[in-house]
């Protein structure tokens, strides 16, 4: 039946256009006779046709297919068989999953025991008729409401009628639409972080959360399953984003701040204009290359170099740091930390640029008029000018470095330790929240729902680095314009 | 006419303030060489750990673009070969069974030296009989050559990854298997040649079928919806907030919001699919579609903020020319200033897909993260992408999956590298300087 | 001695050279008025600072100054004066090196100052501004204290080694740029807090501070209102017992106010130098006379 639905609404659209422009044609030449001129031209009345021939029957559509799922699901659960029901919910899930299939006509995707397997076939049939329900339910809707529309809009046709006019609110509406929807995604964050990490903390105390050290995320299953408490203290993965987050920042900010410093004062065009694509390529890279780079090549090269160190240091003065280095890990946190930094030099870069180019020329003649060099100029009187700029810069690579999922994910390690030797093994809060949502999932246990505490945590603490960053980096900008 | 006034380095009177001047510049001047050094050194690391980066994968990767493939001499007995069900003969246990006669090897009771014998083939190599009796049923009781790819330790052992200079216990293969696998080579049974699989096929469990076109359709089908979605809602909203929204404290308050949003961590938006998408609208896990919906959303700012300057970029006398002719707002905009904005913000969309097409994290929230066979067909399928695939292989525990991890992500990276030069010659073509 | 230029022509005139003849005073006589030098236009001039020969400055393929050739005395202000774009703010960059920062420019020619080559090898770019300061058209102190924009130069090039050396430094810098008084109570507050005459003066100080011979402005006023700028002429006029002063300004009446000796300059080449007097009462040259008459510029 689908099929038939595009092609209808096709022929409702395009004949409410042509007539609309027709029938405009016909009486703004008959005005025009009489002397008055109409307003607006026939095309402009037949995109006023198809404007309102299109959007209600795309509304109709939209509804429909944001909520059929959930209407769908609430059907086919409501009416389903004890058997059926009385199954845990994760089963139950994957039961309907495989109804919607053996309705379609496709094979199931598992074996069912007897009494389900039995009632598979029943239910597909269920499934199917309730889909199908709803969707020509929904198109014919959607056709209704285009005609509707098109009535409406042939009712209007007046050589007084300013078509243009309302083609071009309708237009500048539906471009104030599109910038909603940017509104709409940060309320869609929040909400649907907020949401799922209310019901964590409903289990989970947000102090605990918090502040607590121990991070064993751990929830049953099944209430009969033993070893099922769990322990969602994230202090150790905040402490672990920090770490590797400083060492990140020591790497990236002092070779990013001195090349941009070089860029801009000390290069020549032609090194400028070969340098920066350059820069641009290695800020192209995606972070699963540097994950693959520090997990494969990084890694084990620091190791063996820990390793090999602390072997020479066994059996002289600084044996227990030997045996110590020993024993050290591909994934310790100074080989994340540091490819991490690497990443981020090129952000740190051309931020540092851009910030130390907005200082006015006239402070750096100022400055060379009076006899100093180069370094002397950069070190008392651009950089002390652009020390907003550059902190808010350097708060922004913060922001990015703590956010950042896959280096880590790759190269750090899952045990949660508090801890800042660099050395060691710890994770971050970006890599829990990958490994509680790829392995098994649970609905709504507190596991699961602890990566959305997690997400929420994340989210707040970059917002907060990220504004303060922009209004320092504003606030330095206009003293200059 | 007063006596001739001494040179400027040595005025009478001011000798010793020269002197002073004098003492201080060396130091000043080395000061100033070190400073430079520093900041040519900066630049100096980031092209090196550049160089060291691309040089690592490319030296990691390069072995994945040619396999070996070995031509076994496969006896089709009668005796095994039942004529009315011919893919039901376990060709694997056969071929391995006949190597071991050719090279005069006994098996114990157990069998274990045919298991060994089987692990140098790939599983393959079944498949291809089976084909081939199947086209030819003839064949029974002939003994013809068929090549197969080598399994992936055979093949690793061919490229020098494997040696038998590593104490036999920490090798996946024995020294027997070793000596089995120098005699085909020395039979001359053993020839290597480009790994056309790794660009043909699916994703597989075994390395040496493995391939990335799987990944790379499912990655091409997501660019597209993010495209076809961003850039329209992306390109609106910026002609929306630039040319007729009032300027007032709302407008400036969206614009911090879409600053803000171009800076969260990818990962929350991998949350909010997860939460949107897929828990609340039941969208399919793992597909295309809600792989591209949530890349949408991310790319929607940097589009916005692109296009933004585009627009602004555009001179306003361009406008007022078009506004004192009597053209409306909007058909000044869509006539005038977006056209002439055009490249600008086709230079933006492009370098958002291309760094679109690099996102991981929010597709392993999604479900991308488990291994998908096959090529995707349509939007709603489980598919997997390049990104989500080169994470998958990284975690493998194959030794195989080290070089074809690394093929993927030059096979990444050469898509990167096409779209921004794209867009750069783009933007040199069409760019116009006000 | 005022010399009155609207006088019929007939051909009897009192003082300046007559070599123009008929022609200059027709053309005086439909004149607007012409700047009147100050009386001091007889004090005595010093002996020759700068001696610049066959100068030519270039900005990658277009031409600035043409074989510029001038002398000028120390202990005396002299004005640059010309239409805009006539290179005279070129001219006097090149008497700091100030050139030197802007790539792609090239300088020929020879530039001595105290007899000696300033573009040879050996001089050291830093070193010679120590000794020539510049002052800029749009007043650029640093964004630190008045202390410390005054103290930079000092410190910088090492002339102080005890904090009281450095605190009578920037109190008499001060005073002789007449900013003292203003200022003395605050000299922890940022320069940029002063108004807009104040911060020139505080850009002299700081050019003051490191005890130059020279000092090069590139039209100091232009940026200020009325009152601050007759306080930064006052101040030229006293600077000019210490120093050498070269001042290039579109205001003619300030050059008329404040040199001795003027310099005018047409598209790239020096047309006329002498005495402010001479040059503003009777020019030799035709371009000279219809630029201070207003014909153009």
């Amino acid at each position: 039946m689908s099929w038939l639905f595009l092609p209808l609404l096709f022929v409702f659209v395009a004949s409410a256009y042509v007539g609309a422009r027709r029938l405009a044609r016909l009486r703004g030449d008959r005005a025009r006779a009489e002397g008055m001129p109409p307003h607006s031209r026939p095309s402009q009345h037949g995109l006023y046709a198809l404007i309102w021939t299109v959007v209600p029957a795309l509304l109709v559509l939209i509804l429909a297919n944001t909520f059929s799922g959930e209407v769908e699901h609430r059907l086919l659960t409501a009416g389903a068989p004890d058997s059926v029901s009385q199954l845990e919910p994760f089963r139950r899930e994957a039961f309907f999953a495989d109804a919607r299939r053996v309705g379609a006509g496709q094979p199931a995707a598992q074996i069912w025991p007897a009494p389900l397997a039995g009632q598979l076939p029943p239910e597909g049939r269920r499934a199917a008729s309730i889909h199908l329900t709803l969707s020509v339910g929904g198109m014919v809707v959607a056709l209704l409401a285009s005609m509707l529309g098109g009535l409406f809009v042939f009712s209007q046709i007046r050589p007084g009628m300013r078509a243009r006019n309302r083609v071009e609110g309708w237009v500048i509406g539906l471009l104030f639409a599109c910038s909603a929807v940017a509104v709409l995604t940060t309320i869609g964050i929040i909400a649907s972080l907020l949401f799922d990490s209310v019901r964590f903390f409903a289990s989970v105390p947000v102090m605990d959360f918090l502040f607590g050290t121990k991070w064993s995320p751990q929830t049953a299953i099944r209430a009969d399953q033993i070893g099922s408490t769990g322990a969602f203290g994230a202090l150790p993965l905040f402490a672990g984003t920090f770490l590797i987050m400083a060492i990140a920042m020591l790497v990236a900010a002092p070779v990013g701040l001195f090349s941009a410093i070089y860029l801009s004062e000390y290069a020549s065009p032609v090194m400028r204009a070969v340098i920066k694509p350059v820069l641009e390529v290695l800020a192209g890279v995606p972070t699963v290359v540097y994950g693959f780079f520090a997990a494969l090549t990084v890694g084990p090269a620091f190791r063996a170099f820990f390793n090999g160190l602390g072997a020479h240091m066994v059996g002289g003065p600084l044996d227990g740091i030997g045996h110590y280095l020993m024993l050290v890990q591909n994934q310790m946190a100074l080989v994340a930390g540091a490819v991490m930094g690497i990443m981020l030099i090129p952000f740190v870069s051309s931020l540092s640029d851009d910030i130390i180019n907005a200082v006015p020329q006239s402070l750096r003649d100022g400055s060379y008029a009076m006899g100093a060099t180069r370094s002397e100029t950069v070190k008392r009187v651009l950089l002390p000018a652009a020390l907003p700029g550059v902190a808010g810069a350097m708060l922004l690579a913060m922001s990015r470095a703590i956010g950042e999922t896959m280096i880590v994910t790759m190269a750090a390690g899952l045990a949660a330790k508090l801890t800042i030797n660099p050395l060691d093994t710890v994770t971050t809060v970006t890599v829990q929240i990958v490994t509680l949502l790829t392995g098994d999932q649970e609905f709504n246990s507190p596991k699961t729902l602890s990566a959305f505490g997690l997400g929420l945590t994340l989210f707040l603490v970059t917002l907060v680095l990220n504004i303060v960053a922009q209004r320092i980096v504003q606030t330095y900008r206009q003293q200059y314009d | 006419m007063t006596e001739p006034t001494p040179g400027i380095t040595e005025s009478a009177g001011t000798d010793l303030r020269v002197d002073r001047l004098r003492a201080g510049l060396k130091r000043r001047h080395a000061r100033e060489n070190r400073f430079r050094t520093y900041g040519l050194l900066a630049i100096a690391v980031s092209v090196g750990f550049l160089l060291l980066l691309l040089g690592r994968i490319i030296e990691q990767g390069h072995t994945a673009f040619y396999a070996h493939t070995v031509t076994v001499p496969v006896y089709m007995d009668p005796a095994r070969i039942d004529r009315s069900y011919p893919a039901g003969t376990n060709f694997e246990q056969l071929v391995a069974e006949q190597a071991l006669v050719r090279f005069g090897v006994e098996d114990d009771a157990a069998g274990t030296r045919a298991t060994a014998m089987r692990d140098l083939f790939s599983s393959e190599l079944k498949y291809r009989i089976a084909e081939r009796l199947q086209r030819q049923p003839g064949l029974i009781g002939e003994t013809l050559p068929i090549a197969a790819p080598m399994s992936d330790e055979a093949d690793l052992y061919f490229k020098g990854e494997i040696s038998r200079s590593t104490p036999a216990l920490q090798r996946r293969l024995s020294d027997e298997q070793l000596d089995w696998l120098d005699r085909m080579d020395a039979e001359g049974a053993v020839s290597a040649h480009f790994n056309k699989a790794l660009f043909t096929n699916g994703d597989s469990t075994e390395p040496e079928l493995a391939g990335v076109a799987g990944a790379v359709v499912g990655s091409a089908l997501m660019l597209l919806v993010t495209a076809l979605i961003a850039i329209p809602l992306g390109v609106g909203a910026a002609v929306y907030l630039e040319e007729f929204s009032p300027r007032n404290r709302l407008a400036d308050l969206i614009e911090v919001n879409i600053n803000n949003l171009a800076a969260v961590p990818s990962i929350v938006y991998g949350l909010l699919g997860l939460s949107l998408f897929i828990n609340w609208m039941h969208l399919p896990r793992s597909s295309p579609l809600v792989g591209g919906l949530v890349l949408a959303l991310m790319a929607l700012p940097t589009i916005i903020i692109a296009t933004r300057s585009s627009l602004k970029a555009v001179p306003p006398s361009i406008r007022e020319a078009a506004l004192a002719m009597g053209a409306s707002r909007t058909q000044t905009v869509f006539q005038h200033t977006l056209p002439l904005a055009m490249p600008g913000v086709m230079t933006g969309s492009i370098i958002s897909m291309a760094h679109a097409l690099g996102e991981t994290a929010p597709l392993l929230l999604i479900g991308m993260v488990s291994f998908v066979p096959g090529i995707p067909t349509g939007i709603d399928q489980p598919t997997g992408a390049l990104p989500s695939l080169i994470y998958i292989w990284e975690n493998a525990s194959e030794r195989a999956f080290h070089e074809r991890t690394a093929a993927a992500i030059l096979v990444l990276l050469a898509f990167m590298i096409v779209m921004n030069a794209a867009a750069i010659v783009l933007r040199r073509r069409f760019e116009r300087r006000w | 001695m005022k010399i009155n230029l609207f006088r019929a022509a007939d051909g009897t005139e009192s003082g300046g050279g007559a070599d123009t003849g008929a022609d200059v005073r027709t053309a005086a006589s439909r004149a607007m008025s012409v700047p009147q030098p100050r009386s001091n236009g007889d004090a005595p001039v010093g002996p020759t600072k700068i001696a610049a020969r066959d100068v030519s400055v270039s900005y990658g393929d277009k031409q600035a100054l043409f074989d510029v050739s001038l002398d000028i005395p120390d202990k005396t202000v002299t004005a640059l004066i010309g239409p805009s774009g006539c290179g005279k703010s070129t001219f006097l960059r090149t008497m700091n090196r100030m050139n030197d920062t802007i790539p792609g420019c090239r300088v020929t020619g020879r530039i001595e100052i105290d007899g000696e080559d300033i573009n040879a090898k050996s001089i050291d770019p830093v070193l010679l501004r120590a000794r020539v300061g510049m002052v800029f058209q749009k007043p650029n102190p640093f964004p630190k204290t008045i202390y410390e924009n005054v103290a930079y130069g000092p410190r910088i090039h090492g002339l102080t080694s005890t904090k009281a050396e450095l605190d009578e430094v920037v109190q008499s810098s001060l005073k002789r740029a007449g900013l003292w008084e203003e200022v003395a109570d605050r000299l922890h507050s940022p320069g940029t807090g002063l108004s807009g005459g104040q911060q020139q003066r505080l850009v002299i100080a700081r050019a003051i501070a490191v005890n130059p011979e020279v000092i090069l402005m590139d039209e100091p006023c232009s940026a200020l209102d009325p009152i601050a700028t007759a306080k930064i002429e006052e101040l030229i006029d006293e600077l000019r017992e210490r120093y050498c002063i070269v001042i290039v300004t579109h205001s003619m009446a300030q050059a008329a106010r404040v040199s001795q000796r003027t310099a005018f300059f047409h598209m790239g080449r020096l047309v006329e130098t002498g005495s402010t007097e001479d040059i503003f009462t009777n020019p030799r040259e035709r371009r000279t006379l219809d630029y201070i008459t207003g014909r153009f510029g």
